[in-house]
């Protein structure tokens, strides 16, 4: 049986290249970087050169930091707990602005933040999924400390309006957020040209490891560390130095950067082969219009199929995808994506979503086609949307 | 929390062999007609629970026969996950043959026991229960559509999850049948407060008659009192009843009694003597405090042979989760 993933937002295979690269900082190179004796500094160059492939591949300047972390979730930590330590407990805001739509690590945050007395303000998403722009401005207040809002999103890959939101901030004095865990690595990242003041990213999402992510932080702005303990990152960042996972990060972001166009191009192709032949199928719909998505991503909705079942059949058929609805989660709740974007309610718990990435081929897009129609056919003979009900039954 | 928690496991692997094949294969899936019914001989009923918008709907097709009573023929169609699938299925097949009355005896349990490959392993995760909950609550919709009487008469529910649907009574029962201790056992078991979370507790966003915190308390309260109830009816007949399930009244007197049957004469001949200071649940121990009296206290043996044969006495005689503290 064919085995295909596509659940490439979830998490990404390392690039073979990668691996290599990290290889030595294991068994070889493998003294402590803060150590003076030559075990030690000898992993030096290799985080220097890590460092300068992360600084060029998002266009930072020498004058900014990119911190080193553990993974995005610790960067959206970090961002949303020190302006609440550094601009809130003692300052004089009390109000952040973020999306509906985030990652759990940045909405669980601000959950918890409204119960420290912090005002949070959630924009909600129009029909493309994304945050129009001037909803920001509507919602700034000189109480307001900070902007957080993603740059794609992991769902539906829907593209935000970033440099325009960045703008608003500027014009109003406050500090912007963005997380771009979805947007590295998928489409053209510049810092500086976008206008963010703080930006999560994580390795593992462009063909790097698991557990290192990176904080974009503009001029050096000060924040309130989250972890204390040494003077690693420059005093910003306690612990060990994650050596391998540092070089590996470095080298995924340059490849990912040199793929672009790939992917652009070749990897935008087969996601829009899949979607279309997945369209053809009656009651199906994709979220968000196709130019303003990431190349990789599709969401669709598949009428009287719950999620999960969807999975399942795929799953059987060797195909990797996921669905942030309802049963396959812990928690019962319908996508919120799809309540966002105010679809059908009965569509809220029907979304299946699938991620290409540039190790894709054709041959699996080709299977995976003939799959999903296969199991939309196999659950909609079960289902009770589509099932006989006499007139004078009906409730 | 323990190590088991800490990398989640995945629910479909915790799924038993039997909810795996029905779900890639349900037997009882399709719809019955007036012409299948007409066939029969039986009355067609057809009957939705559950709300695609809720994420989990079945719909339940029965073929009655009248005189009997007696379901000829059933059927369903699911909108939901494997577990929805695979426990419509099975609750179909336990309501072939049965008459209505009896269909509507059957519970969750029943449903989620028939899906099990082995006896004492559940078929499905905990967060998956609920969907062998909604498989439940079809029949009695089902039921009250036969009987010609509103399931709200039928079962007399009153509503205290307006997203999930899930009555009173459902709750109650549930917290009975499978001795939920929190609230979010309730919501893994009946999708209860697990949409807008306003039914879990006052404050949410919308005042609500019903909340799951007072719902749970009271339950408890009533399984405590039905369990004394229990016990007092058990002793009052002589019936034998098993420490765990005394009162913590019947509990002193149970170790009172073993002490002077076969502790203190001995402590006597020593010239000492005890007595039960107090006694105290802690968890799953029965912990039992006392004093030694005369020569006992102060005897060296008194913390280490004779406490030791003291407990070892009311283990055996009583229960093996008794622990002996002298004060």
């Amino acid at each position: 049986m064919m085995k295909v993933y596509l659940d490439n937002n979830a998490t990404t295979m390392v690039d073979p290249e990668v691996k290599a690269a990290m290889d030595p900082y294991f068994t070889e190179i493998y003294g402590n970087p803060n150590s003076l004796h030559d075990f030690g500094t000898s992993c030096h160059p290799a985080l220097r050169k890590a460092m300068d492939q992360m600084y060029e591949a998002i266009g930072a300047r020498d004058e900014d930091d990119i911190v080193v972390t553990s993974c995005a979730t610790e960067s959206n930590n970090w961002i949303l707990k020190g302006i609440y330590f550094d601009l809130i407990k003692n300052g004089d805001k009390d109000h952040i602005i973020t999306t509906e739509v985030e990652h759990p690590s940045i909405t669980a945050v601000c959950r918890w933040l409204e119960e420290q007395g912090v005002r949070v303000t959630y924009l909600p998403v129009n029909q493309e999924g994304i945050v129009e722009a001037h909803t920001v401005r509507d919602f700034i207040t000189d109480k307001t400390a900070l902007v957080s809002i993603m740059w794609a999103n992991n769902e539906t890959g829907a593209i935000f309006p970033v440099e325009q939101i960045a703008e608003i901030c500027k014009e109003k004095g406050v500090l912007l957020h963005t997380d771009g865990v979805q947007a590295v690595g998928k489409i053209p990242v510049d810092v500086i040209q976008a206008g963010v003041d703080f930006m999560s990213f994580s390795a593992h999402k462009f063909h790097g490891p698991k557990g290192v992510g990176a904080l974009y932080i503009r001029n050096g702005h000060p924040l309130t560390s989250l972890l204390h303990g040494g003077e690693h990152m420059g005093g910003r960042r306690s612990g060990t130095l994650n050596v391998p996972g540092i070089v590996g990060m470095g080298k995924a972001i340059e490849l990912a950067n040199y793929y672009l166009k790939f992917e652009e191009e070749h990897v935008r192709r087969l996601r829009d082969k899949l979607e279309d032949a997945i369209l053809e199928l009656p009651d199906i719909y994709s979220v968000g219009p196709r130019a303003n998505r990431t190349p990789n991503t599709v969401l669709v909705s598949v009428r009287g199929v719950e999620g999960e079942a969807m999975l399942w059949d795929l799953n059987r058929a060797g195909i990797a995808a996921s669905t942030g609805s309802a049963c396959a989660s812990e928690d019962l709740e319908a996508n919120p994506i799809m309540t966002a974007v105010g679809a059908d309610s009965e569509l809220a718990h029907t979304a299946v979503r699938l991620s290409l990435s540039r190790f894709t081929t054709e041959e699996e897009i080709d299977y995976t086609i003939e799959q999903f129609k296969k199991a939309v056919e196999r659950l909609r003979a079960i289902s009770s949307t589509y099932a006989y009900m006499p007139e004078n039954m009906k409730a | 929390m323990a190590k088991t928690d800490l990398i989640g496991g995945s629910i479909w692997e915790e799924y038993s062999q039997k909810v795996q094949e029905l779900m890639n294969n349900p037997k009882n899936q399709g719809e019955l007609t007036e012409d299948d019914a007409k066939r029969l001989g039986g009355e067609l009923i057809v009957a939705d629970f559950g709300a695609e918008s809720c994420g989990d709907a079945v719909r339940l097709y029965w073929i009655v026969d009248p005189k009997t009573d007696k379901i000829l023929d059933a059927k369903f169609k699911s909108f939901g996950c494997g577990t929805a699938i695979a426990s419509s299925d099975t609750m179909v097949e336990l309501c072939k043959g049965k008459t209505v009355d009896e269909a509507v005896k059957i519970t969750n349990i029943d449903v989620e026991k028939a899906m099990r490959d082995e006896p004492n392993t559940p078929a499905v995760p905990p967060q998956k229960m609920h969907c062998s909950v909604m498989a439940y609550d079809v029949i009695k919709k089902a039921a009250s559509l036969y009987k010609g009487v509103d399931m709200e008469s039928f079962e007399d529910e009153i509503i205290v999850c307006e997203c999930a649907r899930v009555s009173l009574n459902t709750i109650k029962e549930v917290i009975k049948l499978n001795d939920l201790k929190t609230v979010e056992e309730i919501t893994d078991y009946t999708k209860a407060g697990a949409f807008c979370k306003s039914c879990i507790k006052p404050g949410g966003h919308e005042e609500r008659e019903w909340y799951l915190v007072d719902i749970l308390a009271d339950t408890r309260r009533e399984m405590e009192e039905e369990k004394l109830k229990e016990a007092a009816e058990k002793q009052a007949s002589g019936e034998e009843i098993s420490f765990n399930d005394m009162t913590l009244v019947q509990k002193i007197k149970a170790i009172d009694s073993v002490i002077d049957e076969s502790v203190r004469q001995y402590l006597i001949m020593d010239g000492g003597n005890m007595e039960v200071l107090d006694v105290k649940q802690n968890g799953q121990y029965t912990d039992v405090y006392i004093r030694y009296l005369g020569a006992c206290s102060g005897c060296a043996s008194s913390t280490t042979g004779t406490l030791y044969a003291i407990e070892s006495t009311l283990k055996e005689k009583l229960d093996p989760n008794i622990r002996v503290l002298p004060i």
